[in-house]
């Protein structure tokens, strides 16, 4: 092979392989990334049976139910809706009711969001910042006053 | 008090503008007065910001209320290590400590680089001047950690729970190391493309300054992953989150270039494409800082954060990464373009490790930030986790992984795969055998697991190839082995000892995913249960009061399948009465290589506790293998080669090149 060739021939290996990783990564995004989701935006989406999404809002008040067992249920609203959520495991430390959380996982055929994780922050005073911006959207967003 | 250290900040900023300015002139200009101004007003720089950060450190040891940064983030019952790592446990403190690190390299440079031709010198500390400026601009128009207030609050408000303890207080300051390192490398890049030239004095800079601070980078993320899985409860040591990402691209370009560092001092190769990796891992580096502390991502590890800060730092980022691309655009043609070589060769090797590092940083990069641009273009909220990352980052270093013990068999230059291939029969047969044997001995192994295991195995024992190979194992006296171990270069075992560890990582990795077992149940005191193997009792709950926080703590005792007693975990649940906080303290009990992982959840309506208990097959490999990758590169750091202040010998070898190889 002449010299040419030799960095052609690279150049090509190496673009094929760049064109796979990207094949690969828009896959991904299309697969398996999960989009947000506050309770009032479920009823202009319609999702596929076994769709994971991330279901965000506040923990409403006197909702958190707790089983004798590991079994956890809540609503999660946004002041305008609510959805009930099952969950199985520990919940993080901050979680508390009227506390924003974001729940991910899928809605089971009842018509109960099934969360397989649970996040809350590690702040107290932080809301997750998309449940943030939707509520503040809605106009029910209080800052925070010490 | 503290107004000194404010003062020292605003001369320190000023001192800054000068050294951005007066040595590159100098340099441009041939003036050596101007280019002296470089090394005094780069150490003086240093020791006005290491004055503030000690003035800073003394406010909260003394938890001087009056102060805003101490009274938010301390409490006067906060034990004293906490007071003191307190300091750079908050955004205004934290950023200082970053400042600070910067600005002790700058001056490393200037003390150190009297080898370095004057003008090359003088325009690396002028563009570390640049970065010193913009960010000592930052602190004191966005986040000063000295704002007074009046009257002085009786007591703090304690820091946040979760960063009292030890592991965070090591992991920000050896993160910064590793991040604000790569500052070093980007200050060369920017001076070489300034100057037009890259000679070897400019590649034997960049290797030592990108193995330090990757050697740093690397124990910090390790730390953090460690903290975050004993702290957070939950057992999880990554979790494909945007800030544990914005640590993770610096590592992964840092990697590259770490390795397109070696090609281009030892062959002169790759120049063009070793200085635009040392740009692209500062400006990671920037855009981590910039993700960490603006908040733009949701991130299970964000804080309370400031947006006009996150501004701020966007445009710091955009004119130092725009700004240096701009300048590789414009001067980089002009470049000469270095050595030749085969495709199959230890060079060609190399810009394969680089082309998987860098096309797996720009995967994790795209899942990143994927969610701020579709939520931009479309207003879509998106999160992208851990399915996106195994799905894309892992098909991308599994081959990687895989050609790992062959790059450092092949000669330079021209290498031969199938000669190497032979020489690694020995650990390829090793390998052969661990699939097998963890398929046929292992209860519940997927074929799966067993090439992982196996895939380890092939890293560990690669790694050991190399270094019997060079003592001439099998065709040598012991005594000629051991004189030819002890006189290859430390570089070598640097090597072999950072791809034996990335080795062992996987095995830990491999562990864990592929073995983990997990229990959840609640309990009551008296009641027992069983994992892998061992009877885990649950003894009492009892109050306990410390000094800043009370403690519901759980005694265990664990049993051996036999019934006898083998150990005791403690595991706790705290609330901290100040933050209001609740946090989990989890019950580790270190078993060999594995752990047993105890976290507590709540309590249920009939009274008992609903316990989570996890056993982690080798666990405690993924970190002991980043402790031998840091080793790794410390012990390269210490090869006489790259001693910087070592310039006799350098001449030496310049004349005897094949002793290097």
């Amino acid at each position: 092979m002449t010299r040419k060739q030799k960095r052609l021939s690279v150049i090509a290996g190496g673009l094929g392989f760049l064109a796979v990783a990207v094949g690969l990564t828009f896959y991904a995004l299309g697969q398996k990334a999960s989009y947000f989701y506050m309770p009032a935006d479920l009823a202009n989406v319609t999702l596929e049976p076994g769709q994971r999404i991330r279901l965000g809002g506040l923990v409403e008040k006197g909702t958190i139910v707790r089983d004798q067992g590991t079994e956890v249920e809540f609503s999660v609203t946004d002041t305008e809706r609510s959805v009930k959520v099952a969950y199985s495991g520990i919940l993080p430390d901050l979680f508390r009711e009227e506390q924003g959380v974001i729940t991910e996982g899928s809605f089971g055929p009842d018509g109960v969001f099934v969360a397989d994780s649970v996040l809350a922050k590690h702040d107290e005073n932080y809301m997750p910042k998309e449940v943030a911006d939707s509520l503040k959207a809605k106009g029910v967003w209080q800052e925070e006053t010490q | 008090m503290v107004e000194i250290g404010h003062f020292a900040l605003v001369l320190a900023f000023a001192l800054a503008l000068v050294q951005s300015v007066v040595p590159l002139v100098g340099a441009r200009t041939s003036n050596s007065r101007m280019m002296a101004v470089a090394e005094p007003v780069s150490m003086a720089g240093f020791g006005l910001v290491l004055l503030a950060f000690a003035v800073l450190t003394v406010s909260y040891a003394q938890s001087d209320f009056s102060v805003a940064n101490v009274w938010e983030n301390s409490h006067s019952l906060k034990p004293f290590i906490y007071k003191i790592t307190g300091t750079w446990g908050n955004h205004e403190g934290s950023m200082l400590l970053w400042v600070l690190i910067l600005t002790f390299f700058g001056a490393l440079v200037a003390l150190f680089g009297g080898n370095l031709p004057a003008t090359l010198r003088a325009t690396v500390i002028s563009v570390q001047g640049w970065i010193g400026a913009a960010f000592l601009l930052f602190i004191l128009a966005t986040s000063n950690p000295f704002a007074r207030l009046t009257p002085a609050p009786i007591e703090g408000r304690d820091l946040n729970p979760i960063l009292q303890d030890i592991g965070l207080a090591i992991h920000p300051p050896l993160l910064y190391l590793g991040y604000v390192g790569f500052s070093v490398c980007f200050s060369f890049a920017v001076a070489a493309l300034i100057d037009g030239r890259i000679d070897a004095s400019w590649a034997r800079w960049v290797r030592p300054w990108t193995l330090a601070a990757w050697s740093f980078l690397t124990g910090g993320i390790a730390m953090g992953s460690y903290w975050a899985y004993y702290e957070l409860g939950w057992g999880g040591f990554w979790f494909w989150d945007p800030v544990e990402n914005a640590s993770f691209m610096p590592w992964l370009a840092g990697t590259a270039l770490l390795h397109s560092a070696i090609v281009m001092e030892k062959r002169s190769a790759l120049k063009i494409w070793t200085l635009l990796l040392a740009i692209l891992t500062f400006s990671l580096s920037l855009l981590g800082t910039f993700l960490v502390r603006s908040g733009v991502l949701t991130s299970v590890h964000a804080f309370a954060t400031d947006p006009s800060r996150g501004v701020f730092i966007l445009c710091i980022l955009t004119v130092f990464i725009g700004g240096s691309l701009a300048l590789f655009a414009l001067r980089a043609p002009s470049l000469t373009a270095g050595g030749l070589f085969q495709p199959i060769s230890r060079e060609g090797a190399l810009v394969l490790n680089n082309l998987f590092l860098t096309t797996a940083t720009a995967t994790v990069l795209v899942g990143t930030l994927y969610p701020l641009v579709v939520e931009a273009l479309t207003g879509d909220k998106i999160s992208v986790g851990a399915p996106f990352f195994n799905l894309t980052f892992g098909p991308l270093m599994i081959p990687l992984l895989v050609l790992v013990p062959f790059g450092p068999l092949l000669a330079w230059k021209r290498g031969d795969v199938l000669a190497a291939a032979q020489r690694l029969m020995t650990a390829f047969a090793g390998t052969l055998l661990a699939v097998l044997a963890t398929m046929l001995f292992i209860d519940g192994a997927t074929v799966l697991a067993a090439l992982g295991i196996g895939l380890a195995t092939w890293l560990v024992l690669g790694a050991l190839t190399d270094l019997a190979l060079k003592a001439g194992f099998g065709s040598a006296s012991p005594g000629t082995m051991l004189r030819r171990l002890t006189g290859l270069p430390l570089s070598m075992f640097g090597t072999a000892l950072a791809h034996l560890g990335l080795g062992l990582t996987t095995l830990g990795l491999v562990g864990v995913l592929s073995f983990e077992s997990e229990h959840i149940l609640t309990m009551k005191p008296g009641e027992t249960t069983e994992i892998s193997g061992y009877v885990l009792r649950f003894d009492e709950i009892a109050p306990v009061q410390g000094p800043n926080f009370t403690e519901s703590r759980a005694k265990f005792s664990l049993l051996d399948a036999a019934g006898k007693p083998y150990g005791e975990i403690v595991s706790s649940k705290r609330f901290y009465p100040v933050r209001q906080m609740p946090t989990t303290e989890a019950g580790i009990k270190t078993m060999g290589l594995s752990q047993l992982y105890v976290s507590l959840g709540d309590e249920t309506a009939d009274g008992s506790l609903v316990v989570r208990i996890w056993w982690k097959p080798l666990v405690t490999l993924i970190w002991g293998g980043t402790l031998a990758m840091m080793a790794g590169g410390a012990v390269s750091l210490f090869d006489r080669r790259l001693r910087v202040g070592a310039p006799a010998r350098r001449r030496r070898e310049a004349i005897e090149p094949a002793a290097a190889s």
